[in-house]
């Protein structure tokens, strides 16, 4: 059942992914508003519960903050040309204090409003715990592999090509009849929009926002993202488009969840394991970066040593 | 737009970069140019004479500092880059520059076609415009045509180079540049980017300025010939003295021109 919630885990925090999928690979800018808009998503959400919203709306609340959230880094960053880096920074900043605000305290509950509750409550009283854990995992992957459709749809529209070869090409779209900055900050906004909406989706998986909820998603969303890359990196490069990229991100959060649960569970660096989590998934990521180097490093010795024995 | 407008007009366009710095330099120099639909220029002069500035100015990258550009009979002088791009074409002399490498070429073809032709969120691909990319590909006998599918960034620059043209001319231009377009290439493939070219451009009747750094391609593509030096049109050919001008000729002529405006900066600059 351990490995059921870590799916479950894995596939709300799978749109996290997809977010950070859409600013690092699809626009190619490192966009560091992530941990801001997490935030926003997760506050807005049990906010717009606490005020009596409907579980549905506080998710389309969570979005519409998102959007506003990659509004602002966009902006930031073409129309007052604010190095990418910083404007993420900023924005991320003034939303910590936003996201305070909007919790109106360290932390908001949002109690029996939870939409997973909700979808308990189709089980009936008699319901065991792994049922609930079922279900719940089963609408967590229903929701994301919905919008992981809808956004593999969106990026074969016009406008979604236009994003794409924004991040491709900027020199050519600059160009072209494309107006690079409405582009980057659409694709800004989706981006952003996911991320909210992930964090939306956690505050009603563990039933409240906090401030430490968003710590910690960046280098998740990296470790998602690039995970999920080596994972498919067995397809050839010209097999894998944004399609395969955004559903390459969906399974690295899984996977990622998946190893700290077995990590956790088999206490594998002893009781302090949990603790450990974030130096495993920096770990994680600087070791999945250096692949590449090091198999070019290999493949060299390799020819070395054998033209040597020619 | 009726059919005695000028296509593209240039009247009085300079362009000075560095204004006011120990760096000003004059790119541009009081240029008039005028061409009628269906005409072909192409542009000859040394390294550093305005001739990708000039397209610059056309294409907006840089705004000029004094005169005007009208297309098709309307002012773009200083309409935005991205709003005139629908109506002019450009292909550069770097064959990274006008595809995006990481898209296939039926999806940089669509990024070209759908510009004009639907909303935002229609799908950009269908299986019609599918086929229609294929069969305009197939004309240019390079095989590209099977392999839809590939990502552009896996061409060959001459490949890359005939996928750019075709996005140019996907949806007709008013008006098309070419920078020296097939300067990167060797020679036999350089020898059939333009025959795609000139067969692009005439199957539509495009309006097309070409610069070229090989004067033989100059005198005998298209209808008349400019030569730049320092930022002004220091000599334009036409129809029967364009047909009779040889190459040593045009050398002769550069060189003659030159030392006229050498000598005509010494009287004044010793006030005579
Ligand atoms: N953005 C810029 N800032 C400053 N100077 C520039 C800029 N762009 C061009 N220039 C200068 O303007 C002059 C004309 O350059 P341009 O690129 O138009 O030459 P060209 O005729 O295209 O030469 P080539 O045959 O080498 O391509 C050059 O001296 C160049 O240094
Ligand atoms: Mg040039």
């Amino acid at each position: 059942m351990l490995y059921v919630t870590a799916l479950q885990e894995g596939f709300l925090y799978g749109l996290l992914a997809i977010g950070v999928f859409i600013s690092l690979r699809v626009l190619n800018i490192p966009d560091l508003t992530t941990e801001g808009s997490f935030g926003f998503g997760n506050a807005v959400a049990a906010a717009a519960v606490a005020m009596g919203y409907h579980p549905n709306i506080s998710l389309l609340f969570a979005l519409l903050a998102g959007f506003a959230a990659g509004l602002v880094t966009g902006f930031l960053q073409t129309k007052l040309k604010v190095h990418p880096v910083l404007a993420g920074i900023i924005t991320m900043s003034g939303l910590y204090s936003i996201n305070l605000m909007v919790r109106s305290g360290p932390n908001l509950a949002i109690g029996e409003g939870s939409l997973f509750k909700l979808a308990y409550a189709f089980l009936g009283e008699a319901a065991s715990r792994d049922d609930k854990k079922i279900v719940g995992a089963i609408l967590a992957a229903t929701l994301c592999i919905l919008i992981v459709l809808l956004i593999a749809l969106f990026f074969k529209t016009h406008l979604g090509l236009c994003i794409r070869a924004t991040g491709d090409n900027p020199d050519m779209v600059r160009a072209s009849s494309i107006n690079v900055d409405r582009t980057k900050i659409i694709g800004l906004c989706i981006s952003n929009g996911l991320i909210a909406l992930s964090g939306a989706l956690i505050a009603h998986y563990v039933g409240y926002s906090d401030a430490s909820s968003s710590s910690g998603t960046l280098i998740y969303g990296l470790a998602a993202v690039i995970i999920g890359e080596a994972l498919f990196s067995l397809l050839p490069r010209s097999r894998r488009g944004v399609t395969i990229g955004l559903i390459s991100a969906v399974c690295g959060s899984i996977l990622y969840k998946i190893i700290v649960t077995f990590v956790v569970d088999a206490e594998l660096f002893g009781a302090n394991s949990a603790n450990l989590m974030k130096l495993l998934c920096a770990v994680i990521v600087a070791l999945t970066l250096i692949i590449p180097a090091a198999r070019d490093a290999l493949i060299s010795w390799k020819n070395r040593w054998e033209a040597r024995r020619a | 737009m009726s059919t005695d407008t000028p296509m593209l007009e240039i009247c009085g366009l300079s362009k000075t970069f560095g204004k006011g710095t120990v760096n000003e330099h004059t790119a541009l120099e009081n240029v008039n140019l005028t061409l009628q639909r269906g005409d072909f220029v192409t542009i000859i002069g040394s390294n550093g004479a305005g001739k990708s500035t000039l397209f610059n100015a056309i294409c907006g990258t840089y705004l000029p500092d004094q005169g005007s550009i009208h297309l098709g009979g309307t002012d773009i002088t200083f309409l935005a880059e991205h709003k005139r791009a629908k109506r002019i074409g450009r292909v550069f002399q770097d064959p990274m520059k006008g595809t995006a490498p990481g898209m296939t070429i039926e999806e940089n073809l669509a990024l070209a076609y759908t510009r004009a032709h639907s909303g935002p969120l229609a799908p950009a691909l269908t299986k019609r415009k599918s086929d229609f990319f294929r069969s305009a590909l197939a004309k240019y006998n390079m095989g590209l045509e099977d392999r839809m599918k590939t990502k552009v960034g896996l061409l060959s620059g001459g490949q890359r180079q005939v996928v750019t043209l075709l996005m140019c001319t996907l949806v007709t231009p008013d008006l098309l540049l070419l920078d020296e377009h097939t300067a990167a290439l060797d020679p036999a493939t350089a020898e059939k980017i333009m025959e795609i070219t000139n067969e692009i451009v005439r199957e539509n009747n495009l309006t097309t300025l070409m610069i070229t750094h090989n004067m033989q391609q100059a005198l005998v593509t298209g209808n008349s010939t400019i030569m730049m030096d320092s930022g002004s049109i220091i000599l334009s050919l036409k129809g029967k003295e364009r047909d009779d001008m040889t190459m040593d000729g045009l050398l002769q002529l550069y060189t003659e021109k030159k030392k006229k405006a050498f000598t005509t900066d010494r009287i004044l600059l010793s006030g005579q």
